[in-house]
């Protein structure tokens, strides 16, 4: 067995006070809080709007001035169409199956699945059998687990945030690693969305014809929890 | 009974195992927690209902506790 490299900077500076220590290893990022979700909402729709304004402007501008122009103004409302696509697909990202958790021995993941199925409830374990993601309501909104990062779906079920992340260590069985993100989420929800990368925030519309399909039955799940 | 379990490349092991009347078992346990920490791992107490205690100790009347790896933002 190898020595795994703690994030916490070693056992003296692992707090004792729930908080997870993964924290340690990102200082400079202020705590996630609601608050701190509205503004990080606030700006990815600006970032949006400032993406899509010049486009839509160039789209309807140029043929006016010209009709030789049309098709550049297409290709204009092509771009204008294809960069929040490209966000949501990056959103999509986080519930996409990572290649290292393919394979790996089947006993291995009966037993880690076992496990995963022990620490869900009842109503969650439907959902993890026919689709191996879990979910979980929590204060900022209700979560849904995957072995490589987590959605959260916000209050009302229209807004969604992704989050990359994932347990370190490649060896891993899938359920294995949706059991670690699914305990640091449950043992500090705030600091699981601190430590995590914020891929994507925006319309649930928008990211859920970017998902598999299994992932896109979790994700109305999790809205409807959310309603 | 209670158990302290690691996630690892097989699924799951089962460090040790105690109860309240067992204090042989529960220093086991201490030991092997205390061992896994200072490998890195990171424990968690898993209640009944759902909710979990990051823990650097093994609490007196957990029936579980986990020990998983860091996680990282990807």
């Amino acid at each position: 067995m190898t020595e795994i490299a703690s994030p916490a900077g070693g056992e003296a500076s692992l707090p004792l006070t729930g908080e997870l220590p993964e924290l340690a290893a990102v200082p400079w990022r202020p705590r996630v809080d609601e608050q701190a979700l509205r503004r990080a909402d606030r700006l990815w729709t600006l970032s949006t709007v400032a993406h899509e304004v010049p486009f839509l402007l160039t789209a309807a501008a140029l043929p006016l001035l010209n009709a030789i122009m049309i098709p550049v103004g297409v290709v204009a409302l092509a771009f204008a169409w294809v960069i929040p696509e490209l966000y949501a697909a990056r959103g999509a990202g986080v519930l996409r199956e990572p290649a290292t958790a393919r394979g790996g021995a089947a006993a291995a993941e009966d037993r880690a699945l076992g496990l995963l199925a022990d620490l869900v409830g009842h109503d969650a374990r439907g959902l993890l059998t026919s689709t191996g993601l879990v979910l979980e309501p929590g204060r900022l909104g209700v979560w849904l687990v995957g072995p490589a990062g987590a959605l959260l779906v916000r209050p009302g079920g229209r807004r969604v945030e992704c989050y990359c992340v994932r347990a370190t260590g490649d060896e891993l069985p899938r359920s294995d690693r949706v059991a670690h993100l699914l305990l640091a989420l449950r043992a500090d929800e705030r600091g699981f969305a601190t430590v995590a990368n914020l891929t994507f925030s925006g319309a649930r519309w928008r990211l859920r014809r970017r998902l598999r399909p299994a992932a896109r039955t979790g994700l109305a799940a999790a809205a409807a929890a959310a309603r | 009974m209670s158990r302290l379990i690691r996630l690892d490349q097989t699924g799951r092991t089962v460090l040790a195992e105690w109860s309240h009347d067992d204090p042989a078992g529960a220093d086991a346990a201490r030991a092997a927690l205390a061992t896994e920490l200072e490998r890195g791992y990171l424990a968690v107490a898993s209640g009944r209902g759902g909710e979990a205690t990051a823990v650097r100790e093994l609490p007196p009347d957990a029936e579980l506790v986990i020990l998983r790896r860091p996680i990282a933002g990807g």
